[in-house]
């Protein structure tokens, strides 16, 4: 078990490697930098930027030096310092700007996958049980309802209810007074009464998913032997239900971590730009617009590694719950 | 028939265990409703075996899972009626009870316990064994966990699993085939039922796992008293184990007394034919005896020297030598894990063997070396060396019309094509024995024996002189299994074909062979006549697993010829994953 | 045990059917699937000719229709006795007394409007190719346009829109299914056929791509891309970058295909027939897994048109004046405009609805894929 988890943290390495280069090559893609979006952006208040001065900025900013040398103290700064780089355009570095939105980001696609399991799990395992039953019929069509309708449409419908209907602001995660203070018990409250509507919006499409996952997971498991021999035996239906097949199906349940998350996380992106939540999406969409590479950077970084760490945490638990993998 | 439900004579005022009578278990189709059993009766009584015995499809295993109520879905019983006779005097219709409600499951692993074919998957795969065991336990006596895992140990002791306290911590797949269905009867024992089903135990099982697994029924049979309901296709193990026989067909009982009487003065044809079909494989074919001698002294036509086959660490060919004459039949028999179907599929170069010779004389009286041939000459090779594989299913392609399939192999090779090869695999399904007017039909419009002949004329397509057939009636009922057999041998002396053939059933190579090679562990431990390995063999591994075969005939039940065979030089120290320690 | 599944109650044509016809049989059965089939099969023809379905020119502006509410359209007409056509009333605009927000009433007063089948109506050109000015539905009189999803901001009617959406939106996904399934494919077919090394890297490669989030790396891959671009370079440019993170699905159900098919008895009798390499590949498995491709094909279409219309409407996909479903629903970001006008949704439920069709049509072949199992 031990050799199992150390071996999967090994193959951790090359794909956070992997992935830190992915990022800094996307935010290099466009062309110029980000002293030509900002010429661009004095330009049209008619301010004007001399070659030298522009020259001077590149330097200062690292820029004329070339790209797997950027990369490579860029990545140096990250391991040894926690050091993101500098946002060109907040005129700060990058680390004081994310931690707390990348949490957020965090809290928002966790709830949502703890609310998406909580859902899933009972519906699945109902419809496989009582296939074909209308109860069934209801949720696959609510499935595939769920998967049909994009998260960002769904927000605005919900928005467009809120306020037309109830005259309500629904967006953000925080009431004013709240906003720019500092975390206390009474901020925690109002996170709370705010976050429920993204999540619920996140939960539609992948819970839709997951029902499908785990119905189909159950069906698999019905027909099999060892749930006639548990029968044989004289347990009851539901005794015989949650110990052998539910059990057995949780399995490729756990490993739906590994794509339930980047899922999430996506969703979570296209949705906390339409509610304008202070999460990590709406700043990175800002910063990629402006070429604020680092920031950019930094984020795409810290995503793509959060859904990597889910991959490998459903790893884990799915070593852990199953013996076959355990012990094989 | 009904009046006749039990055939043993019976003091009067004692009941029988079970009676069934007018049993109707059916199953509703989109086509209409399916009667899986169509009113059967019969009796069991207390401490007795009653064996079930019949083809795929004749309804014998949902005759079994009536009686618990646990037949799958959408199966249920239609009418009829399952009365069970407890020792405190009380009678119950099993029948009449709901199949969810408490009262059938106070039955269930109480009083009738069951077990199945397949151990493997019967037994939870992330459940430990003493998890499931302790289960049956607590629910039915109501033991607390220490109790019932004292108890459970207890029983594994009984099925003779070493180690049992350690046992009971470790999962299905950790144990060997037999040590499962092992752990599989402890489970069903734990109650002390008193009707033990048991469905197919052991015919996933080798012949000598399967020897053991019925002594150890046996066994405990006398010890507990209980009573046993066999579901079996085999008419030896019938004959070895029964007290009464039921014979099924089509859902429907075709015959049904005691034993000696089922065997010895069988009223009905089928049944008839069953107990022929058995008795036919204790001796050799009418067609072989009635064949001219083999030129002994004739150049082999294949000579296999030193083959080995190794994935990884495993040995699964361990130095093999061994030679074919030309229009010989040569046997290859073992277990399962013996590597014979490794050497079959070694020679056809469908692996690629580790090291070793194999020499194929061309008719021209050339020799090649079959493990180092490559590209055309491979190919070449290959048209004169063909396959039968086992799974008649599996080994034609589903999407190719039959005459496509048999077609394929003269198309490819440039031999023929358009009109004149049409005529071919007509001529060809003539030869098999199929009418050629289906050639444009797919598989799956054929049932098993057609699609093994269609196989066959695969193989004959392309005029070969040796053909490997892996297991090639092992898939087909007893019923079919015969014509199949048969049609080979007469191809073979049609086209003049020698024959590898490879099976894991001792009747089948005594039948059909002119010489037989025993395999064990990756290494041929004997070589010689079929008739002299068959019936008086030399090694020691061959004798045990010849008097593991259960004996067709009810009055030759001598058990104790049967012993197990230990490797000399080799003991096994891994207790509960490898069965051969266990006795 | 491998057999049919199919009990069709004439055997005889059982036995000759060949994999299709008896995938088309189970697909057959499956009603609701075949409800979508058909939804989806109008989707795409509407797709391929616009214009034809368009009743307003999709780009034309107007200021005195912004946000011109739809219209009521009638069968039956009662004025003059008993008259049945489709038809439509000229409207009055008033303004709310305190708001002076537009009010548009139907005004009765004034005389019907006559719809026409395969009327007349503003010119256009089919696929490239030639010219036409025949629609499905057109407007009797070109000077009271019919808007039957309303008008938006600049005034231009937004069912005409949504129709020459569809040429995009359903294409993007078809084009760029295609190109990750050549990817797919090419790379899961070598990792599969080949095994070993190559396809323990391919796997590694394949689960890494699998977990990255797919949104911010199309984000940042879009923002990439020149503002200034031609339609037709964006919308090649939009569908790789779509590819780049699509194929390794589909890679991923080719290499278990290949992997099981290897395997197979049939194969390795193919092998001892003479039959070539190529001839097994293109002969014996390709056959055996088009129908799960297909399947799995239909499936990813609907997750591209999903995520071509999340970059557009974040406005890093394809850009005005190109029409898609994405850059429509980019008029109702603002809550304002959607207030006013909720016809602006309209988009949003042809994203709905063609989604849920192809989820449901691909649900149904993935079903009857494999009529062999069971």
């Amino acid at each position: 078990m031990l050799k199992f988890i150390v071996k999967r943290l090994f193959w951790m390495i090359p794909s956070l490697f992997a992935v830190s280069f992915l990022a800094f090559v996307l935010i290099q893609l466009p062309p110029g930098d980000f002293v030509t979006t900002y010429i661009a952006t004095l330009a049209s208040s008619n301010e004007v930027i001399d070659q030298n001065t522009a020259a001077q900025l590149r330097e200062r900013f690292g820029l004329d030096q070339p790209m797997l040398f950027q990369y490579l103290k860029w990545i140096w700064g990250i391991i040894s310092r926690g050091d993101f780089g500098m946002s060109f355009e907040w005129q700060q570095p990058v680390s004081g700007l994310i931690w707390e939105r990348m949490a957020l980001t965090l809290v928002l696609a966790l709830a949502s996958l703890i609310a998406t399991w909580a859902i899933a799990l009972p519906i699945g395992v109902y419809s496989a049980v009582k296939k074909y039953s209308i109860g069934d019929y209801a949720f696959t069509a609510f499935t595939f309802f769920g998967l049909s309708i994009p998260s960002f449409l769904l927000a605005l419908v919900l928005m467009y209810v809120a306020a037309v209907e109830f005259g309500a602001d629904v967006g953000g995660l925080f009431s004013q007074e709240y906003e720019t203070a500092s975390w206390s018990i009474g901020k925690m409250y109002d996170l709370l009464t705010h976050i429920w509507l993204p999540v619920a919006i996140l939960a539609v499409s992948s819970t839709a998913s997951l029902i499908r996952v785990m119905r189909a997971n159950m069906l698999d498991e019905l027909p099999k032997p060892y749930v006639t021999t548990a029968r044989a035996k004289g347990l009851s239906e539901f005794r015989l239900l949650v110990k052998y097949p539910l059990r057995i199906a949780l399995n490729p349940f756990i490993s739906t971590i590994a794509w339930l998350l980047p899922n999430l996380i996506s969703g979570s992106v296209v949705v906390a730009i339409v509610l304008n939540l202070p999460t990590a999406a709406p700043l990175l969409l800002q910063s990629l617009m402006a070429q604020d590479m680092y920031l950019a950077g930094a984020f795409v970084l810290l995503i793509c590694a959060l859904t990597l760490i889910g991959s490998l945490i459903s790893d884990i638990l799915l070593a852990l719950v199953d013996p076959r993998i355990r012990l094989e | 028939m009904t009046d006749i439900l039990s055939i043993t004579p019976r003091p009067p005022g004692i009941k029988p265990l079970l009676e069934v009578k007018n049993l109707v278990t059916e199953f509703p189709l989109r086509t209409g409703i399916f009667k899986a059993v169509n009113d059967i009766s019969f009796a069991i009584e207390p401490g007795k075996t009653l064996c079930v015995v019949g083809e795929s499809g004749s309804g014998k295993s949902v005759t079994a899972r009536s009686i618990l109520q646990i037949v799958d879905q959408p199966g249920r019983i239609a009418s009829g009626s399952i009365v069970l006779n407890t020792k405190d005097g009380k009678s119950l219709d099993l029948a009449k009870l709901d199949p969810r409600g408490k009262a059938i499951r106070a039955v269930r692993g109480r009083d009738i316990s069951m077990i199945f074919q397949e151990p493997m998957s019967s037994l939870s795969p992330v459940h430990t064994v003493g998890d499931q065991i302790t289960e049956v336990l607590r629910l039915h006596l109501n033991m607390s966990k220490a109790e019932a895992r004292k108890e459970a140990a207890e029983l594994l002791r009984q099925v003779e699993i070493p180690n049992p306290e350690q046992a009971l911590d470790r999962y299905a797949f950790q144990y060997s085939g037999g040590m499962r269905q092992r752990a599989m009867i402890a489970m069903a024992l734990a109650c002390k039922p008193q009707l033990l089903i048991a469905d197919e135990p052991t015919t996933a099982l080798d012949v000598t796992t399967q020897a053991e697994i019925l002594d150890l029924i046996k066994r405990l049979q006398q010890t507990t008293g209980m009573a046993v309901l066999f579901i079996t296709h085999d008419m030896g193990v019938v004959a070895q184990i029964a007290d009464d026989v039921l014979v099924m067909h089509h859902g429907v009982v075709k015959e049904y007394g005691p034993v000696d009487q089922i065997f010895h003065t069988p009223q009905d044809p089928y049944t008839k034919m069953l107990i022929g079909s058995v008795l036919k494989l204790e001796q050799k074919a009418e067609i072989r005896l009635a064949r001219p001698p083999l030129d002994t002294s004739a150049e082999p036509i294949l000579d296999i020297r030193n083959l080995s086959m190794h994935f990884g660490e495993m040995k699964a060919l361990n130095d093999v030598s061994i030679s074919l004459l030309p229009g010989e039949t040569l046997g290859i028999v073992g277990e399962s894990g013996s590597g014979k179907t490794t050497m079959g599929r070694s020679i056809m170069r469908l692996y690629e063997p580790t090291g070793g010779e194999m020499h194929y004389r061309k008719a021209n009286g050339q020799t090649v070396d079959l493990a180092k041939l490559e590209g055309a000459e491979l190919k070449a090779a290959r048209r004169e060396l063909r396959m039968v594989f086992q799974d008649p299913f599996g080994s034609l392609n589903p999407r190719m019309t039959v005459a496509q399939v048999i077609g394929e192999p003269l198309l490819v090779n440039g031999i023929l094509k358009g009109k004149a090869l049409d005529e071919k695999v007509c001529h060809l399904m003539e030869q098999v024995g199929l009418d050629p007017a289906g050639r444009e039909r797919y598989p799956h419009a054929f049932s098993g024996g057609q699609r093994q002949r269609i196989g066959i004329a695969r193989a004959i397509t392309l005029n070969p002189r040796i053909i490997v057939a892996d297991e090639a009636t092992s898939a087909l009922d007893v019923s079919v299994r015969f014509q199949v057999l048969d049609l080979l041998m007469r191809l073979q002396d049609e086209l003049k074909l020698a024959y590898i053939f490879i099976s894991h059933d001792i009747g089948v190579i005594r039948y059909m062979c002119d010489r037989v090679g025993v395999m064990y562990r990756g290494k041929l431990v004997e070589v010689g006549e079929a008739e002299k390995v068959c019936n008086n063999p030399d090694h020691a591994y061959t004798q045990a697993l010849i008097s593991a075969i259960p004996r067709p005939d009810p009055r030759d039940r001598d058990r104790s010829r049967r012993f197990r065979y230990v490797e000399p030089a080799h003991t096994d120290t891994s207790n509960v994953k490898n069965g051969s320690s266990a006795r | 045990m491998v057999d049919v599944t199919i009990t069709n109650d004439r055997p005889d044509r059982v036995a000759v059917a060949s994999q299709w016809q008896l995938i088309w049989w189970a697909f057959k059965r499956h009603k609701l699937a075949m409800a979508a089939m058909v939804v989806t099969v109008a989707m795409y023809i509407v797709a391929i000719f616009p214009g034809f379905f368009a009743i307003n020119d999709p780009i034309l502006q107007n200021a005195r229709t912004t946000f011109y509410p739809p219209q009521r359209v009638h069968l039956i007409d009662t004025t003059n006795g008993f008259e049945i056509g489709l038809h439509y009333y000229p409207t009055k605009l008033t303004r709310d007394p305190e708001t002076l927000a537009a009010i548009y009433v139907e005004d009765k007063a004034q005389k019907k409007v006559p719809i026409q089948f395969f009327g007349r109506g503003y010119t256009y050109t089919v696929l490239g190719l030639f010219e036409s000015n025949i629609h499905l539905l057109a407007s009797s009189d070109p000077s009271k346009p019919l808007f039957l999803f309303g008008a938006d901001r600049l005034g231009r009617d937004v069912y005409s829109r949504t129709v020459q959406g569809a040429q995009v939106s359903l294409s993007i996904g078809l084009v760029g299914v295609i190109l990750s399934l050549l990817l797919g494919i090419i790379l899961g077919g070598i990792s599969g056929y080949y095994g070993g090394r190559i396809d323990f890297v391919l796997q590694r490669v394949i689960d890494f791509v699998l977990s990255l989030p797919t949104i911010p790396i199309w984000l940042a891959m879009a923002a990439a891309l020149p503002q200034g671009w031609p339609a037709t370079l964006q919308y090649m440019m939009i569908t790789i970058i779509l590819s780049f993170t699509g194929w390794a699905q589909l890679a991923r159900v080719v290499r278990g295909r290949f992997l099981s098919l290897r395997t197979e008895e049939f194969v390795a009798a193919a092998r001892l027939d003479g039959v070539s390499e190529g001839r097994i590949i293109f002969r014996h498995m390709l056959p055996s897994f088009s129908s799960h491709v297909i399947a799995s094909v239909t499936l990813a279409v609907p997750a591209m048109i999903l995520a071509e219309t999340s970059l557009s409407f974040l406005g890093l996909g394809l850009q005005p004046p190109t029409i898609s479903w994405g850059v429509l629903l980019r008029e109702a970001q603002n809550i304002r405009s959607i207030a006013t006008a909720p016809w602006l949704f309209m988009p949003g439920l042809a994203v709905v609805v063609a989604v849920m069709a192809l989820n449901l049509f691909g649900d149904g072949l993935r079903d009857a894929a494999d009529p062999y199992n069971k």
